[in-house]
């Protein structure tokens, strides 16, 4: 860090990159999280652990919403955690793994897309993006072979394609483009199951947010690590919604009655709704 | 042997002096004026690529006048260290008094050390969440800093604008009232001859107070036609 005193490091007045990961790693690499920890042991228990994301897209963009337990071993360490978030103004990014490291990931993922904007005058394309999330994400590889893991998954709006589109990541920094849905964490196989039983590709914002949340409560009926709405307590899942106009997340007014009628749903079909079965009878 | 030169340290600082305020004053003016609602900078730009005006952080916002490649790396090295201390602290810990700060140490070592002088004038400005804690900071070539009060002009004319700033700027002014005032002084004491400048001369942005997080925005060749008639 520089003292406030004297004058700007050389480091700051030279011509470099626009990346802030890049700059971090020459100036104060002690601010980046570690890389590789000194021990042999399963760490893998020691900390947090975020569960389930889902995302879709449709015309309208694309749509991710993430449950808000964190899990130590068989606790429940958080029962409010955010693990949606916004990325810069036309994406979002989910995070799965290790909770810690994951949210560090975001905070400097969402200052590297701020920081080139200010530096170049102009947004990174949406592939830019997803490739500088890569890059980052291949920083936590060591860390990710002793149990601390991170998976994150990035949507937003492509304003050079005029559509959604979604991102997967393994912790190896390897990214792959999704077609329409995906989902990650422990609870993502059901997830992602529920998902495509209801997914089409001509949904509204509104229905996708829908299918999204009765996703998210059919991977919390499956798997332990996974939160389902909290009535009694308020705590809904995060849902971030990315368009034309920009990215937002929807706030509890709005997420409110759409999760009481998923519950008073379930509660007349504990399994969720039924899918019609086109031309079979 | 020849003997070298004498040159007296009160001549030296004079003439790197002269030096750095003629290369700022062939420049077009910049203002910056603080109205109901934040921070508006105008600047006669025709350029839509090479700034003189631009963001730093969340409430801060940085406008400079003389030669571009010096401001540009004032700027960079602005937002690099707005971003590691909002990223190593708080995204609140970042102010523009600390930016001030660097940028002041920064141009008067250049100023003393270098042969060369940067010939740049540069502004800091900061919104605050009510009008009395809206700051703006004028730093000159050799790392003065002033703490102006409502309004800045930097750049050729400055201080024909000043005056006139003086006589016609008053606090509480809406955007509009402060973008058509300021457009009208860079017309009018900007070049040789009186001037109506277009939307497509000017750069235009401000620091909007009510605004969450990044509260820096662009005005648009559209939406500041709009705003002059």
């Amino acid at each position: 860090m520089t003292s406030s005193g004297g004058m700007l490091p050389p480091a700051f007045l030279r011509n470099g990159s626009p990346s802030f990961a890049d700059f971090l790693a020459d100036l104060a690499p002690d601010l980046l999280t570690a890389r590789l920890l000194q021990s042999t042991i399963d760490t893998t228990h020691l900390a947090p652990h975020g569960t389930t994301i889902v995302s879709l897209r449709g015309t309208f963009g694309a749509v991710m919403a993430g449950d808000r337990r964190a899990t130590m071993g068989n606790v429940i360490s958080q029962r409010d955690i955010e693990k949606v978030f916004l990325a810069d103004e036309h994406s979002m990014i989910g995070i799965a793994g290790t909770a810690g490291l994951a949210i560090e990931l975001v905070r400097l993922f969402q200052v590297e897309l701020e920081h080139y904007e200010k530096i170049e005058g102009l947004q990174l394309s949406l592939d830019g993006k997803a490739n500088r999330l890569s890059a980052l994400l291949r920083g936590n590889l060591g860390m990710a072979m002793q149990g601390l893991a991170v998976v994150p998954m990035f949507a937003g709006y492509d304003l050079d394609r005029n559509r959604g589109r979604i991102f997967s990541y393994d912790v190896t920094g390897g990214r792959y483009e999704e077609h329409d849905y995906h989902a990650v964490g422990s609870g993502s196989f059901f997830a992602k199951s529920s998902i495509k039983k209801m997914y089409r590709e001509d949904i509204s914002a509104e229905q996708a947010t829908a299918i999204a949340l009765e996703a998210l409560y059919d991977a919390a009926d499956d798997d332990s690590a996974t939160g389902g709405p909290d009535l009694a307590r308020g705590i809904y899942p995060v849902v971030a919604i990315s368009d034309s106009s920009g990215v937002r997340l929807l706030n509890d007014d709005a997420l409110t009655p759409m999760v009481q009628t998923i519950v008073a749903g379930r509660q007349r079909r504990p399994d969720g709704p039924l899918v019609d079965l086109e031309g079979q009878s | 042997m020849s003997t070298p030169y004498y040159v007296a340290p009160e001549q030296l600082i004079k003439d790197k002096a002269d030096y750095a305020r003629k290369g700022i004053a062939r420049g077009r003016s910049v203002i910056v004026l603080e109205y109901v609602d934040g921070v508006l900078f105008v600047a006669e730009n025709p350029s839509r690529a090479l700034h003189k005006i631009s963001e730093i952080y969340d409430r801060i916002g940085f406008a400079a006048v003389g030669k571009y490649n010096e401001f540009e790396n004032l700027r960079v090295a602005g937002v690099r260290l707005a971003d590691m201390r909002g990223y190593s602290y708080d995204r609140r810990d970042v102010s523009g008094r600390s930016l001030a700060n660097a940028y002041a140490q920064t141009l008067g070592t250049i100023f003393t050390d270098q042969p060369k002088p940067y010939e740049v004038e540069i502004v800091v400005a900061e919104v605050g969440t009510e009008p009395n804690e809206d700051q703006l900071y004028r730093l000159s070539f050799d790392g003065s800093v002033a703490d102006e009060q409502g309004y800045v002009a930097m750049g050729g004319q400055s201080e024909a604008i000043s005056n006139a700033l003086a006589e016609q700027w008053t606090q509480g002014m809406d955007l509009a009232a402060s973008l058509k005032l300021a457009v009208r002084l860079l017309g009018e004491f900007g070049g040789e001859a009186q001037r109506a400048l277009e939307p497509s001369q000017l750069e235009v942005a401000i620091l909007d107070r009510n605004r969450p997080r990044r509260t820096f925005i662009r005005i648009n060749s559209a939406r500041l036609a709009e705003l002059l008639t």
